[in-house]
């Protein structure tokens, strides 16, 4: 199992190398001039522009700028963007929100997405089963933009049950963008756990344990979900990753200041520095998460061991 | 200046679906915010993200300057007209030649950090601002003062800084004694007085030459009716509070302002609808129509300095002729547009002159008017290949794409030339290429007043000095004509007869049509009912200082 570990710990080396760089070369490849759009309708001043493209190494080719900024990286150095302001600042003050934020939506999954798909699982074909498939059919299929606006809206607004944006209000402030940004993937979720459920429900090993006259409450929790829940930890696993990168436009509707929005706005004026800096953040949790699936696994079913 | 403010639109237009509903809120608000206006309180007011740190020589678009502004007070201030007023920091600004030019400073103005504003305040910080390795955004507006060019990195083809500036500090800037300074100008410029209330020209407390990079992300220290209670925080906001020493006679009526950044304008909206924000600059397209009626008059409105105009390319020969140009701005209605597109957003442009200005004239501009027979037989005279389309250019994802189709239909309807639309460019590609004669024809750009003169319609954007890439002239038009009536209002001895000069500089630009006047802009904002006085300036910002709260 430590072999195991280090060793995917190790290929995240490349795998970080190559991210960083694809993202580089794409903020490169991006068409225009980021210090001409700084300046907007009145350009700036010849020695002021040359004086930033300077600074910010745009002279450079693309080679040379990756190279100069791995060499600023190994002294820890992130780069700062055309603010002045430390990329790692930015990351420090918005990897928390956006933390909370992955935390909140993650719960949700868990909460709704498993009871929702365990229940309906059990009672295939019964009321609850088709209310799950009709809501989660239409969840799905409602783009998570109108869904923002909607809540923000109805549970906002107009019953006021919730801040309509913002983070003033603490965790509270997070339940509704969280749900949200939540939505689709606790659809998911409750249709996996309800198919991996009802599957496994009529596997041989649980009418054995029928048969044996254990309570349909200890085949239940014990015998089945256990094994049905493989699939699930798998997605949400991954989806934690996903989700960390995925709000944009959750952060955007709700405004909370997060990671997302950072990356948005970094795109839009082409600052490499920053793009690179937390989506390589995001491409490490993607992996560390996972990695942490992997090892759950062996946890949840002991027939897989990685020796 | 830069206007960044309206592209939240597109998106808001977007969930149009989700926005119908908000049309039938807020029937309970009759609008007139009862209560009584008192000192003290505190409210909040909705920004987008500024592009740069809070220094106000390197704040050059409208959010950032929104903080600025109640951060700082300058020389002087504008009135609700634009008129300049001494209620700054200026004694008096005098001069005999109108190059040369006392400024005197008044006793007891203080920095929020306690230290006196003196004449070195205000020279330190404009010699910093233009040094080119600051890189600081309004390092231009100090290109008329002696010595700026010194304070120039050489810089060789490529654009490569090769060698420091001569020089740290402008001779034209003279420190005569701790309230007295002079500034000598290249040439005579009439107007100066009028220009340093601008953003650039404020002074910059001592503590913050020490490190101006740490400063700069620090907490401002300025000389305004509000200090700041900390850094700006990226993304979030910052929270100002009252300057009880304020020397200045608008003093602060609130007791601390909370400012927030918002990266949706729909966001902002709904939450001022739920009485969550107090004050909201930005409106979404959709939500205008029904914002009067929801908000009654806590919706306000007044025209801005905003321009919008259609460049020529005066250098693609299919448009060198004056006539085309002529012809082509005759054959658009844009009342219609006004009307149909932007309920009320916009007005119909009639001068290249703003109407927040003095010196604005309505209908100064004759091929500003629909005149679809004449139009075509100007067209006809000038011998127009009608066979080719026009291409008309705007930038992607700022929602230009409804007007500027709307421009084609009526040229093809009114002269039977075909259009097509050049709309996929970011700004990041489209005003390179506005730089390097890249349009093939009309353009789309606009312009939002640093200063209220006639001067910053006209200089900055058609005078051959302002060719790219020393400035904004991007439909490359040089006419001396033009440049010297300019440069006669510029060494004017009175401010009627300069307004008079530009004005005659203004008809040669309406004649010569490089651009067509196509919209100016109108602000509009809404508030909750915990606030009143909520006055919208010339600069289309929200005075923060005069706004009270509701007791």
């Amino acid at each position: 199992m430590g072999r195991y570990i280090a060793r995917r710990l190790l290929l995240t080396i490349p795998v970080l190398f190559g991210a960083t760089f694809l993202i580089f070369a794409m903020v490169y490849a991006l068409p225009g001039d980021p210090i001409r759009a700084l300046s907007g309708d009145r350009p700036l001043a010849p020695a002021v522009i040359a004086q930033l493209r300077d600074e910010f190494n745009l002279n450079d080719p693309l080679l040379v700028q990756y190279f100069k900024y791995l060499v600023d990286l190994a002294h820890f150095d992130f780069g700062t963007d055309f603010r002045g302001r430390p990329v790692l600042d930015t990351i420090e003050q918005r990897l928390p929100v956006t933390a909370r934020l992955t935390l909140v939506a993650v719960a949700f999954e868990v909460l709704i997405g498993v009871v929702a798909g365990v229940l309906a699982g059990i009672r295939r074909n019964g009321f609850f089963d088709n209310l799950v498939l009709v809501s989660t059919t239409l969840i799905v299929s409602v783009p998570i933009l109108v869904l923002g606006f909607l809540a923000q809206y109805v549970l906002g607004l107009r019953l006021g049950w919730f801040p309509i944006s913002g983070i003033n209000e603490g965790w509270y402030s997070y339940l509704l963008p969280g749900l949200v940004l939540a939505a689709g993937s606790v659809a998911y979720v409750a249709r996996l756990t309800r198919t991996s459920m009802s599957e496994n429900l009529r596997a041989d090993y649980v009418r054995t344990a029928r048969a044996k006259g254990l309570t349909p409450r200890t085949v239940v929790v014990r015998h089945t979900l256990r094994n049905s829940l493989i699939p699930v930890v798998t997605f949400i696993g991954a989806d934690v990753g996903t989700l960390m990168g995925g709000a944009i436009v959750t952060e955007g509707v709700f405004n909370i200041p997060g990671l997302g929005r950072a990356v948005f706005d970094a795109i839009r004026a082409q600052e490499g520095a920053v793009v690179v800096g937390i989506v390589t953040l995001l491409v490490f949790f993607f992996i560390f998460f996972n990695l942490v699936v992997d090892v759950l696994y062996a946890v949840l079913d002991p027939r897989i061991r990685y020796d | 200046m830069k206007l960044s403010k309206r592209r939240g639109a597109l998106v808001a237009g977007g969930v149009a679906a989700a926005m119908v509903l908000t049309a039938c809120g807020g029937s309970d608000d009759n609008g007139g915010g009862g209560g009584t206006a008192a000192e003290g309180g505190s409210f909040s007011l909705a920004i987008n993200n500024p592009e740069n740190p809070l220094v106000p020589g390197n704040t050059t678009e409208t959010e950032g300057s929104q903080v600025v502004k109640a951060l700082w007070t300058g020389l002087i201030q504008y009135g609700e007209d634009g008129e300049v007023e001494y209620t700054g920091i200026a004694e008096s600004i005098e001069s005999d030649d109108n190059t040369t030019w006392t400024i005197t400073l008044k006793d007891g103005w203080t920095f929020h950090d306690g230290t006196p504003v003196t004449a070195s305040s205000f020279v330190d910080a404009w010699n910093y601002t233009a040094y080119s390795p600051n890189a600081q955004g309004a390092s231009y507006f100090f290109s008329n003062i002696v010595g700026y060019d010194e304070l120039q990195a050489e810089t060789d083809d490529e654009g490569n800084v090769v060698a420091d500036p001569a020089a740290t500090e402008m001779t034209g800037l003279q420190v005569v004694d701790d309230q007295t300074f002079t500034v000598t100008l290249n040439g005579p410029f009439a107007q100066f007085p009028v220009t340093v209330g601008y953003n650039a020209f404020f002074p910059m407390a001592e503590s913050f030459f020490e490190d101006p990079e740490a400063a700069a992300l620090d907490t401002p220290v300025g000389t305004g009716p509000f200090q700041a209670e900390g850094p700006f925080e990226e993304g979030v906001g910052i929270t100002l509070s009252k300057y009880e020493d304020y020397a200045g006679e608008d003093e602060a009526q609130a007791e601390t302002v909370d400012v927030r950044v918002y990266s949706e304008i729909s966001t902002s909206y709904t939450d001022v609808q739920g009485g969550n924000l107090d004050v909201v600059k930005d409106i979404p397209a959709d939500a205008i129509t029904t914002a009067p009626s929801e908000f009654g008059d806590r919706f306000i409105q007044r025209p801005s300095s905003s321009f919008t105009y259609l460049g020529m390319p005066t250098y693609v020969e299919r448009y060198s002729d004056p006539r085309v140009r002529q012809a082509i701005s005759m054959a658009i209605d844009r009342e219609a547009i006004t009307e149909a597109i932007f309920n009320g957003t916009f007005t119909p442009a009639t001068d290249a002159i703003a109407p927040v200005v003095d010196g604005y004239r309505e209908g100064a501009c004759e091929y500003c008017e629909l005149d679809v027979e004449r139009a075509n037989q100007l067209l006809d005279e000038a011998g127009f290949d009608r066979s080719q389309p026009i291409e008309l250019w705007f930038n992607a994802g700022a929602s230009h794409d409804a007007w500027v189709e709307a421009v084609g239909n009526q040229l093809r309807e009114n002269l039977g030339v075909e259009y097509s639309l050049q709309g996929n460019l970011e700004f990041a590609q489209y005003l390179p290429l506005a730089d390097d004669q890249g349009f093939t024809g009309p353009f789309r750009l606009g312009w939002a007043m640093d200063y209220p003169s006639p001067q910053n319609y006209l200089e900055p954007l058609y005078s051959t000095a302002a060719l790219p890439p020393n400035g904004s002239n991007t439909a490359f038009y040089s006419n001396p004509e033009f440049d010297e009536l300019v440069a006669q209002g510029n060494r004017a001895e009175s401010n009627e007869q300069a307004i008079d000069f530009y004005q005659q500089a203004d008809d040669v630009l309406l004649e010569d049509m490089p651009i067509l006047p196509m919209f100016f802009g109108v602000e509009q904002i809404v508030h909750s009912e915990n606030v009143s006085n909520v006055v919208i300036d010339v600069f289309g910002q929200i005075d923060v200082a005069g706004v009270t709260v509701n007791g």
